[in-house]
Formats: C-alpha cells, sequence, structure tokens
C-alpha cells in the first residue's frame, strides 16, 4: 500500500519527445535577437513521451481525493457535488481574446452581465463586478470599496475594520492589506456578536464591519439589524463574507439584512469545482450609492443597448487584476445558477441545512457540542470526553481518512478548542450521511477502547502523517538531480 | 428545473422528523421573519441540461470566430489535446486545497513539479504554487520587495500592461507605496537614465521583458543598474519567450512574475489563468501563497505537504503580509503538463515559430504604405507597435469587415495614441499572415 | 525550573539585564505552547525598538508568535544559531537568548520575578 511515487523529473530520458508543431511556414531568419540576450544552454525541463506525461498524471490523480470520490464535509468550504455538463460551457469560450472590440465580443459581455443581474437578484444587492478571483481576493476589493467611499467624504479618520473573533482569518488578512487597523471584537456565548462589544467598538474610526452570516458556527445571527443600525449610525458600512451563503439562498438575503458589499464565492456556493485550491471567482456586489467605486471596467448596457465596458470610472478603485475576472469560472456558476433557478436554489440551501441538522442530531450524544441548536448549514462538534484519553481532533481527522472519508474542518473556528466542523452540503444522500455517523461513531468507540490506535491513523493511504516540522525547519521545495 | 439533491421528499420528511421537525421551514426559525424572502428568486424556473446548451450556444454565436492578431497579454497558441484530457481527472478539480496530505499526495506532488519547473524556467532558486494572475504576481513583488527592504518606494516600467500596472497601483495604494512610473526612451525600452533620476530610497524595480509593446529590454544592464543603485529586481517575464531568451536568474534578478496563461491556458475571455511568482532563496519567507515543500513519514517514504504555512494568513491572520489563501492550482498543472510535453526542444521551437512568423508580418506591414514599425531598430519577440497613416479604430472595422480581428488599437484605455499593437504566434499560418497584409493593403490604399 | 536572575514579562519573555545591556529570549512555558520551533525572523543589527514593540518573530509548524521588548532600545547582537537551528530554543530556552538588546532607561515596574511569572503562569 504505502509507496512513494516517481516525479516527472524522474521519467525524464534524453531526446524523447512529446510534442509536435506543424513546420514553420515562414523563411527563417537567423540574428533576430541579439546574441547576448540568446539563452544558450537548453532549459533543463523533463524530456518524455506523450504516453509518459498520461501515466504520470492518471496515477498522480489516483493519489488525490475529490467530491468525487467520495464525502468531503470541510466545513466553511462548501464541498458540493459540481455538475458536469456546467464543466462542458466554458469550451464555447475558449478562444475569445480578452481585448476584442465590444462587438465582437457581445455574447461574453451579456453573459457578465445576465450573471451580475442574477446575483443581484439572489443578495439583495445593486451591482456587482465580477473581476476578483476568490474569496479573499472578493474580501480585498470590498473593503478598497469602503476604503474609497469613506476617502471621497473626506472621512479619512476612519481607519478601523471590526472583525469578530469568530472570522474567518482572512478577514483580518485582507483588511490590513487594504490598509486598515483592525480591532477584533469578543463573540457572545452563542458564538454571535456581542452588541455591547460592538457598541463599544464602534466610532468616528471605524471605516466599517466584516461580518459572516450564518457565523461560523453555522448559528444564524439573529440580531443583525440591529448590528446593521449600530455601524450605520456610527458611519461605517457592513460587509458581507459570502462564505456561508449556501445556508441562505432563497430564504433570507444579505441585501435586506443591511449589508452595503458582499463578496461571494463561485466556487463554494455556486458549485463551481476547487480545483484543487483554484480557480476560484470572488464577486463583489454593493449598494447603489458604492457603484461608482467598483473596479473597472464595469460591464453595462445603456437603455438595453448593446453590453459594453466603461473604463471611464473616476471614483474607481482601480483594477484588482488583469482583464475581468475568471470567466471560464463564471460561466459555470452562471450555468449552475440557470440550471436550478430561483426554486432549485432555495431547494439547494434548504437541503443543506436539513443535512447538516441531520448529522449534528446523530453525533450529539457522541462528542461535544459547543452550542446545541438548530445550525444552519453547518455545525461545529469538539472531542468532549475524548480529549481526556488523549484524543484529539487531528486524531478523529486522521481516522476518518482510514474510513475513505475528507475530514472536516479541524480547529476552526479558534473561538471553539478543539472544533470540528462540518458542512455535507445538499448533495449528499441520507445514507452517505448514516455511512458517515456510524464511522463518526465507531471512531468514538475505538478511541476509549484503544486510543493508542488512532494515533497511528491513517493507516489506509500510500503514505503515512508527514513529519511537517523537517518541513518546515529544512525546507525542500523543488527537485535537484 | 434539474436538482443536484438526491433525497427524494419522502427521505426529506423522514430525515426532518428524526431531527423533531415537521418542515423545512422550521429549520429557518432562528432567521427574523422581517428578514425572510417572501417570494421566489426571480431567475427563471430552471432547466434542463438540454435547454441550457441551447442558452449558451446563443451566446456563444454572438461573439466573434475571427483569425486574431492580438496579444497585449493573452496569447493565442496551440494547447496539446492531453492537456484537457488529463485535467478532465476529477480526482483533481473536485479536490479543494491539499490540507491532508494523506489523501492529497497527487495535488501536493503536482505543486512541488510545478515549483521545480517553474523555477527551471525563471532560473531562479523558489517558486510558489501560483497566484491569481500576472497583474497580481506583480502587485504581490511589490510587496515582497518592500518587505524586504522595508522602503516603501517602488519603480514601474511604462514597459509593462496597463492592467499590470494599474493592479500595482491599487493595491500599492492601500499599502501606502510610492509608486513611481519610469518612461520608456524612443526605442521604445525602459529609459535607464530616468531610472538612475528616480532611485533615491527605493525598494525595487519591476521591468517587464519583452515589455507591453513587444520590445526586448537589456535585463542585464537593468538589472545591474537596479543592483548599483541599492534595490531589488523583478522581471515580469512572458514565459513562452523564455525559450528563445535569456532567464531572470541569468541576469540576476532577485524576482521573477508574469502569466502563466501561454503555457498551455485558453484564452477563455480573459481567466482563469495562472500568475507564478519565483524568486531567490534569500527571499523565500517573502513569498506569499502556498508552497508544497518535500518531508518524510514515519517509515521514510517521500512525502509532499505545504510548508511555511506559518506566513500565511490562516496562522498570521493581521500580521500576514498577503491574504492569499488560494492559488490557480489547475492552472498551474495546465502549465506543468504543457512544459513536461513541450520539454527543451519544443519550447525552443515554439518561441522560434512565434519569433519568426511576427518578424514575417512586421517585414510584410512595414512594405505597405501608410504603415510605419514605430521601434524599427528595437528587438522585439512575438508582438510590436504600428503606426498607422488613418484612424486606428477605422482601420480595424475595415479588418473586420473583411474577416481578420487587427492588433489592439493603443487607445483602448483612452487617451490619444493612434498606433496598433499587433502580434502572431505560431498559431497565424502563413496563408492568415498574407491574408491580413493584402487587408491592410486594401485598407491603407 | 524558571531561573531566576532575571525578570519575565506576561507575554512570556524573560530578560537577563547585564549593566545597560538586556538579553531578551522566551519562557519555557511559551516553547511548549509552540512546540516545535521551525523558524526565528531575527530583527536587524542596530535597529531601535521603543519598550513593548515587536522585535521578532518565532514560528512552529501552525502556531506564530511576536516576541516584545520590554526594554526600549538599540539591538546590539543576535543569536545567529537560531538561523540555522531554530530548535535550539525548544531544547535550552533560558540560554538561548534572540536579541540583545543596550538601553538607556530600563523600566522594571511592569516586569515579573521567576517567582511572579510562575505564579502567573499557574493562573493560566
Amino acid at each position: 500500500m504505502r509507496s512513494e511515487y516517481k516525479l516527472i523529473f524522474e521519467r525524464s530520458h534524453a531526446g524523447r519527445k512529446g510534442y509536435d508543431l506543424p513546420k514553420l511556414d515562414v523563411p527563417e531568419l537567423d540574428s533576430l535577437i541579439p546574441s547576448d540576450m540568446q539563452r544558450t544552454e537548453d532549459l533543463k525541463l523533463p524530456e518524455i513521451a506523450e504516453i509518459d506525461l498520461v501515466r504520470h498524471y492518471t496515477n498522480l490523480s489516483r493519489r488525490n481525493f475529490g467530491v468525487d470520490n467520495g464525502f468531503y464535509p470541510l466545513g466553511s468550504c462548501t464541498m458540493k457535488y459540481n455538475p458536469k455538463i456546467n464543466e462542458e460551457m466554458p469550451a464555447l469560450f475558449s478562444d475569445l481574446h480578452p481585448l476584442l472590440d465590444g462587438d465582437m465580443a457581445q455574447g461574453a459581455l451579456e453573459l457578465m452581465l445576465d450573471m451580475d443581474k442574477a446575483l443581484c437578484e439572489i443578495t439583495g444587492m445593486d451591482k456587482f463586478t465580477l473581476q476578483p478571483a476568490a474569496g479573499a481576493h472578493g474580501e480585498y476589493t470590498g473593503l478598497m470599496i469602503i476604503k474609497a467611499y469613506h476617502e471621497m467624504r473626506q472621512d479619512t479618520a476612519r481607519n478601523v475594520i471590526i472583525v469578530p473573533d469568530a472570522a474567518h482569518g482572512t478577514n483580518p488578512a485582507s483588511a490590513v492589506m487594504a490598509g486598515f487597523k483592525t480591532r477584533e471584537i469578543k463573540s457572545n456565548p452563542d458564538g454571535g456578536v456581542d452588541l455591547d462589544a460592538l457598541r463599544a467598538a464602534v466610532g468616528p474610526d471605524v471605516a466599517g464591519l466584516m461580518l459572516t452570516n450564518p457565523s461560523t458556527l453555522g448559528l444564524f445571527e439573529t440580531n443583525i439589524k440591529e448590528i446593521a443600525n449600530i455601524v450605520h449610525e456610527a458611519g461605517g458600512l457592513l460587509y458581507y463574507d459570502g462564505a456561508n451563503l449556501n445556508a441562505i439562498m432563497g430564504i433570507a438575503r444579505p441585501g435586506d439584512m443591511g449589508f452595503d458589499v458582499v463578496h461571494l464565492n463561485l466556487h463554494k456556493t455556486f458549485s463551481t469545482p476547487h480545483g484543487g485550491g483554484g480557480p476560484g471567482s470572488g464577486p463583489v456586489g454593493v449598494k447603489k450609492e458604492l457603484i461608482p467605486y467598483l473596479p473597472y471596467p464595469v460591464v453595462m448596457s445603456h437603455h438595453n443597448g448593446p453590453a459594453v465596458l466603461d473604463y471611464d470610472r473616476p471614483l474607481s478603485i482601480g483594477k484588482v487584476k488583469n482583464f475581468f475576472g475568471n470567466f471560464g469560472v463564471i460561466v459555470k456558476a452562471y450555468a449552475y445558477i440557470l440550471s436550478l433557478g430561483g426554486k432549485g436554489l432555495r431547494e439547494a440551501s434548504e437541503n443543506a441545512v436539513l443535512n447538516a441538522n441531520y448529522v449534528f442530531h446523530h453525533l450529539k450524544g457522541i462528542y461535544g457540542v459547543p452550542h446545541d441548536r438548530i445550525c444552519m448549514h453547518e455545525c461545529v462538534i469538539e472531542p468532549g470526553e475524548l480529549l481526556s484519553l488523549g484524543v484529539h481532533t487531528t486524531d478523529i481527522a486522521k481516522a476518518l481518512i482510514d474510513r475513505g472519508y475528507h475530514p472536516m474542518t479541524i480547529y476552526f473556528p479558534l473561538i471553539v478548542h478543539e472544533a470540528m466542523m462540518i458542512e455535507p452540503t445538499e448533495s449528499e444522500s441520507r445514507e452517505t450521511l448514516d455511512e458517515f455517523i456510524a464511522a463518526m461513531r465507531d471512531i468514538a468507540r475505538v478511541a476509549k477502547e484503544n486510543p493508542e490506535a488512532l494515533h497511528e491513523a491513517p493507516v489506509n493511504t500510500p503514505v503515512g502523517r508527514p513529519d511537517e516540522v523537517m518541513a518546515a525547519r529544512k525546507p525542500i521545495v523543488k527537485y535537484e538531480d | 428545473m434539474k436538482s443536484y439533491v438526491p433525497n427524494t421528499e419522502s427521505e426529506r420528511l423522514e430525515m426532518l422528523n428524526v431531527i423533531g421537525l415537521s418542515s423545512m421551514d422550521e429549520l429557518f426559525s432562528d432567521i427574523p421573519d422581517a428578514l425572510k424572502l417572501d417570494r421566489d428568486l426571480n431567475i427563471g424556473d430552471g432547466m434542463s441540461e438540454a435547454e441550457l446548451r441551447r442558452v449558451f450556444l446563443e451566446y456563444a454565436k454572438k461573439n466573434s470566430s475571427l483569425p486574431i492578431f492580438r496579444g497585449a497579454g493573452a496569447y493565442r497558441h496551440y494547447i496539446p489535446s492531453v492537456i484537457p484530457h488529463l485535467l478532465s481527472r476529477s480526482e483533481f478539480y473536485t479536490a479543494y486545497t491539499p490540507y491532508q496530505p494523506e489523501m492529497s499526495q497527487g495535488m501536493l506532488q503536482s505543486i512541488f513539479e510545478y515549483q521545480t519547473l517553474m523555477c527551471r524556467l525563471t532560473g531562479l532558486d523558489v517558486s510558489n504554487a501560483s497566484v491569481y494572475d500576472g497583474a497580481t504576481a506583480a502587485a504581490e513583488a511589490t510587496l515582497m520587495m518592500r518587505d524586504a527592504k522595508r522602503k516603501a518606494k517602488i519603480l514601474l516600467s511604462l514597459g509593462l500592461a496597463p492592467d499590470v500596472r494599474a493592479t500595482i497601483k491599487t493595491y500599492a495604494h492601500a499599502a501606502k507605496i510610492e509608486i513611481v512610473e519610469i518612461p520608456l526612451d524612443n526605442t521604445g525600452r525602459t529609459d535607464i537614465e530616468a531610472l538612475r533620476e528616480n532611485a533615491n530610497g527605493f525598494a525595487g524595480a519591476i521591468i517587464a521583458n519583452p515589455n507591453f509593446y513587444g520590445n526586448l529590454e537589456d535585463m542585464t544592464l537593468l538589472t545591474n543598474t537596479v543592483h548599483e543603485l541599492g534595490g531589488l529586481m523583478t522581471s515580469y517575464v512572458n514565459p513562452i519567450s523564455i525559450g528563445l531568451i535569456k532567464r531572470p536568474g541569468d541576469y540576476g534578478a532577485d524576482i521573477a512574475v508574469g502569466d502563466a496563461q501561454p503555457l498551455g491556458m485558453p484564452l477563455m475571455f480573459g481567466g482563469p489563468y495562472c500568475g507564478f511568482m519565483c524568486a531567490t532563496q534569500k527571499l523565500i519567507r517573502n513569498l506569499p501563497g502556498r508552497i508544497a515543500g518535500q518531508t518524510c513519514d514515519k517509515d521514510g517514504n517521500r512525502v509532499f505537504v505545504l510548508t511555511l504555512q506559518a506566513r500565511e494568513q490562516h496562522i498570521r491572520r493581521e500580521k500576514a503580509s498577503s491574504n492569499i489563501c488560494s492559488n490557480q492550482m489547475l492552472c498551474a498543472i495546465m502549465a506543468s503538463m504543457y512544459l513536461s510535453v513541450m520539454g527543451p526542444s519544443g519550447m525552443r521551437e515554439v518561441a522560434n515559430q512565434n519569433l519568426q512568423k511576427a518578424h514575417y508580418l512586421a517585414e510584410g506591414l512595414s512594405q505597405i504604405k501608410g504603415i510605419k514599425l514605430r521601434y524599427e531598430n528595437t528587438p522585439f519577440f512575438n508582438e510590436f507597435v504600428i503606426d498607422l497613416d488613418k484612424d486606428v479604430i477605422a482601420v480595424n472595422a475595415a479588418l473586420k469587415a473583411k474577416g481578420y480581428v487587427g492588433g489592439l488599437r493603443l487607445n483602448y484605455y483612452g487617451g490619444n495614441d493612434n498606433g496598433m499593437l499587433i502580434c502572431a504566434t505560431e498559431m497565424n499560418t502563413r496563408e492568415e499572415i498574407d491574408g491580413l497584409l493584402a487587408a491592410l493593403e486594401e485598407v491603407m490604399r | 525550573m524558571t531561573p531566576n536572575d532575571r525578570y519575565y514579562t506576561k507575554d512570556h519573555e524573560w530578560i537577563l539585564v547585564e549593566g545597560n545591556r538586556a538579553k531578551i529570549g522566551i519562557s519555557d512555558h511559551a516553547q511548549d505552547a509552540l512546540g516545535d520551533i521551525v523558524y526565528v525572523e531575527l530583527p536587524d543589527m542596530d535597529a531601535t525598538y521603543d519598550a513593548g514593540e515587536s522585535f521578532a518573530v518565532v514560528e512552529s509548524v501552525k502556531a506564530v508568535s511576536q516576541i516584545y521588548t520590554a526594554v526600549g532600545g538599540r539591538v546590539v547582537e543576535i543569536n545567529e544559531a537560531l538561523n540555522d537551528q531554530p530548535e535550539l530554543i525548544n531544547s535550552d530556552c533560558y540560554n538561548q537568548f534572540i536579541a540583545v538588546f543596550e538601553f538607556e532607561n530600563l523600566n522594571t515596574n511592569e516586569l515579573l520575578t521567576a517567582e511572579q511569572y510562575e505564579a502567573f503562569v499557574s493562573e493560566g
């Protein structure tokens, strides 16, 4: 079972070739590049045949686990099924150059405009930019918009973003990258925003509050209207981290809750594949008064005329990346939205929440629970009494791997000791959930009978637990031959 | 309506009953009634696959499929069939970040190979697992140089693409970094005297090669100059050009960034692409984003993990140097596959075809009355600027009527530059080039 | 045992004063809480810091800790051995300083003795 796997460089044979190109059909000239700019030695790249590449990556893929392999309840990441039809749609746009004149790319621009409208309807916002490439990039963009808004009003003392202690680590990192200081506020015992702490934290230096709702504990922030009032009355804006939107599509909208800026993760909520860590897409939606600050160019249509790219945006924060965003990802997400329609999106959210509560209900008696109430699309549990047996969250996660599951998110949120955050998504059937619950029950049993066995996990994988200390102390980050 | 929820109505009801509820609505009792949407979302009733295909085909039909002579940061190259086929392995594309190394060795080894390939391509010591695109890679390099030198001033060559400069400026504004733009001289290359004059107190410079106008810069001289002035050198490169020209590491650059799109990624109306970032060993801790490293498991097997994670946002939170928490993994794998299948000879051959075709096109254009190469004596790679006697917008419109997408008008961002940035790659056949030349001959008459 | 020849802070640094110089390192409690230390970001020689400022960073695989100086002054020595062997802090934290500061004034009001520090740690 245990095995190393050769690197592509270890498969190289001098002179072997895996490509072909048409013969050069124009006269070949010498000395087009001055000799002191030319590279004389060959690049040290692998020399392999096509079949070498095919076997290499096919076998590498077998040493990897995706949603198509099995249950992947990674909390906060919404690892739902990625429908295959969506994967085929971007090919229609493969050869479309981004800098064509608008009349030659009318279909692509219209699609972006239609996606913008759909996202506005789903979130209750007034306009979206599709430019940001990922959630963190969306956060950064949204915060830059908040910064530009205050700067335009000469309200330049506002340099603080309030972040709850339960927030994703990206939130404070994005705030700092956007040039803000962060002010952390403690959560109340329910994991929600402590209103008194918030009242004490707002003031003339506060630019805004970043919040995800449902919270990272998977609980709906019931005081959201009051939170919005407190922040707005103090002159700040409210930022919605869309990581957890999968709980509320068609049920409630951030725009109606008082949020001014929203980012979405198309690769979570709208079912585009995570791709092993990208490409994602992180569109940002804003309320009307913030539209002038969106990154340029903005896709728009005047009086239902042709879709155009507007570069003339004097108040814009500028650009946050090349061109207009991860268009291929946007196409897939739009295909998902059109497939499901309004009712289908609501059905997805309802079942995501149902599945989470079903799992939570069954795990309650076996593991510790920080908050015993109806959760939204994800639930948080703790090792509970297993901790006293020396069994930690890591051990439980690794034991799940042996049983054929991808572990849940572990050690997050930080405000729960040894947290395990489970997000089943709507894609999973009841029997998958039942089998997972049985596996979790079995792990708890083993923990009590033979805790040592869990420290050895995983054993059914191509490699065992890696020595991460060695990797970090003496980093080897490339192959040397 | 299409649904991807497997559970039937009756299974859902049973599950609700198990948890002591009788309706879906009760799951949402925490949400105040006033906030609940009292209607269906107005985004249609859903569609079958067949209907969906028709809708997307309608969008696609409204786009041009004419032969193009346009680059400017996004290039049409041949993508070997093996790449999209292998990329469709859903063990890769339906996975998330390899946080559990025991079940993610495929992805982690792929990152490690990508890093190695990019180091060999750029001639530098270390690479990250990629960032969003070339523009954000350049923006992150700006922050890296600031942190490494603890100086908040960066010089940008005006030879960087407008989008790249604009993105850097957005990031620099937030980070309170002073950006000074260095103009080009009349050969279309970074003005080295202007660079010297503005270097006081700078952390480093970012210079594109080939630059946005296609011109090859004297990177050895520029790098030596930047180093003499005490700064770090970031080189923004087109990876295909390295098939022929010196690598950033060969001329001593400290950081190399760029967009890996030409390495096997389709144009796709601008994304997803892939930003690469490589640096000298000294700068490894300043490198943002994910990095895979090699280690062992307890049986001594070679194993790959994400490493140096303490630099990253999920641990450092507000102290992190970047907020990035993903990479463009699938795109990075495309680049890896491209470099692996092309190998040393393929990279040289594809680069040479680009060079030769662009020069054949340039030679033809220079014969047309009313067209002049703007930087006649400057070496270029696969694109270059021409000046026209006629209005560039009118010329492109006339070309479109004759079935060609001409070069990019340089006033697309506004301004009044009547030039055209024109590109040829290995994808433009001689027949196509001759056709464009004939069409332009008529248009310019 | 917590050596009683030096001061401690509530951020778990120790400060050993020798004339107008202060050696600063981290306590046994701190190294234990961090776990296997993989990297120490040392300050530059001659850099100056105010009291209370962060001057170094200690990283383990999955945690990171800022190290603060309780003494304002100039860095006159750094422990370069930590560049190659950051694990020295794990094995011998009280003999492995991170940096030495030269100071003009030292305010010990906020600092803890070994006994006070042990009491502080055991209170949790």
